[in-house]
């Protein structure tokens, strides 16, 4: 696709899932980005820490659970998920209740320093 | 290494600028557009915070147009830049990434 | 200066449109590059040939499209937000059997590939969402 040397992308995930698209829609965007062999992030912060918890039963809303979807990110090429600590604080969620188990959960001092290593910001 | 956050929503109303202000660094730059300028009001949440990082060294802007349009000349805080969409283009590039908290 | 834009929300319903437009004229009139403007989620609005605002409204549609024509812009439409909203070209139009398509002249419809190659392509990616 290019010459370029490749370059670090992280996609920022902040919304709920289901309420508006904005969280699938990014999660889409992730998946696609893996086809370009670029150094692939991924940061959920906020509402988006939502989309990672266990039990979701989304045939009610017609809508595709992301209890289902994110699992297979780790397969994806994505290099590291991150989680923001305070966001899961803020929300009472433990870490034994997301559906992934391979994410990094930090802290705001260091999502402050892992945005300043990236190239492009990816923003959802 | 720099970011440039762009923040177009009130903080009356919404969370997104004390979510930035958690995560914002003192040599980064935020952009206050759209109804984000009611952020740049001495009344607005967050202004505690905001102080202390523009004490820090945070630079904090808002849009002229959107402040205009707004009615809020008279009422923006002082230490509050007022810029315009060249000096946006140019904050982009002064920063190394653009993080837009919508 | 190399950029793109990610533009994810409609024309009229927010700012966020206009907004998105008035950086690409300022970065355009200080000699920079706008190599992409990738529309995704509602921003795919902004493609629609029917968009027919009153006459004292800015035509965002149109302002597009001049703009991409005077300075050689990629105009890109995200092709499953744009079919999912009845955004469709010709080529779609026919291969789902609907009576019409309304993607206006100028934009492309294509992959979200072309929002990571923008962000690979571009030394910065500028996102304006509503």
């Amino acid at each position: 696709m290019n010459q370029t040397p490749s370059k670090k992308l992280l996609f920022i995930s902040r919304h709920a899932p289901y309420g508006s698209s904005i969280a699938k829609d990014a999660l889409d965007a992730v998946l696609a980005s893996s086809a370009y062999d670029q150094q692939l992030s991924l940061l959920f912060m906020d509402d988006g820490v939502f989309q990672l918890l266990a039990n979701q039963s989304s045939d009610g809303i017609g809508q595709k659970s992301f209890s289902a979807i994110l699992p297979v990110l780790p397969l994806y090429e994505i290099n590291s998920i991150y989680v923001h600590y305070e966001s899961l604080l803020k929300r009472q969620i433990t870490i034994n209740e997301l559906v992934i188990d391979s994410v990094q959960i930090i802290d705001s001092a260091a999502i402050c320093s892992l945005l300043a290593e990236q190239d492009q910001l990816l923003s959802f | 290494m720099s970011t440039l956050h762009t923040i177009n929503k009130s903080p009356f109303a919404h969370a997104t600028l004390a979510s930035c202000l958690q995560v914002c660094s003192k040599q980064d730059g935020i952009l206050l557009l759209e109804d984000g300028v009611f952020g740049a009001l001495i009344s607005a949440p967050c202004a505690e915070e905001i102080t202390t990082l523009i004490e820090a060294g945070l630079k904090v802007y808002a849009l002229a147009d959107d402040v205009n349009a707004r009615g809020l000349q008279e009422k923006i805080r002082r230490d509050i830049h007022i810029t315009d969409y060249n000096g946006f283009v140019q904050l982009s590039i002064e920063h190394n990434c653009v993080q837009s908290w919508y | 200066m190399i950029f793109s834009l990610a533009i994810y929300a409609p024309p009229y319903t927010s700012q966020a449109s206009d907004s998105a437009y008035r950086f690409a004229l300022a970065l355009l009139e200080n000699d920079h590059t706008l190599y992409r403007v990738f529309f995704y989620q509602d921003g795919v609005h902004t493609a629609s040939s029917l968009s027919t605002p009153p006459q004292d409204e800015i035509r965002y549609t149109q302002n597009w499209q001049t703009l991409a024509q005077q300075h050689k812009i990629d105009l890109v439409v995200c092709i499953a937000a744009a079919l999912k909203r009845g955004l469709l070209n010709q080529q779609e139009a026919s291969r789902y059997d609907k009576p019409a398509f309304n993607l206006a002249e100028g934009f492309e419809i294509s992959g979200l590939g072309q929002l990571v190659d923008a962000a690979v392509m571009s030394d910065r990616l500028i996102t304006f969402g509503g």
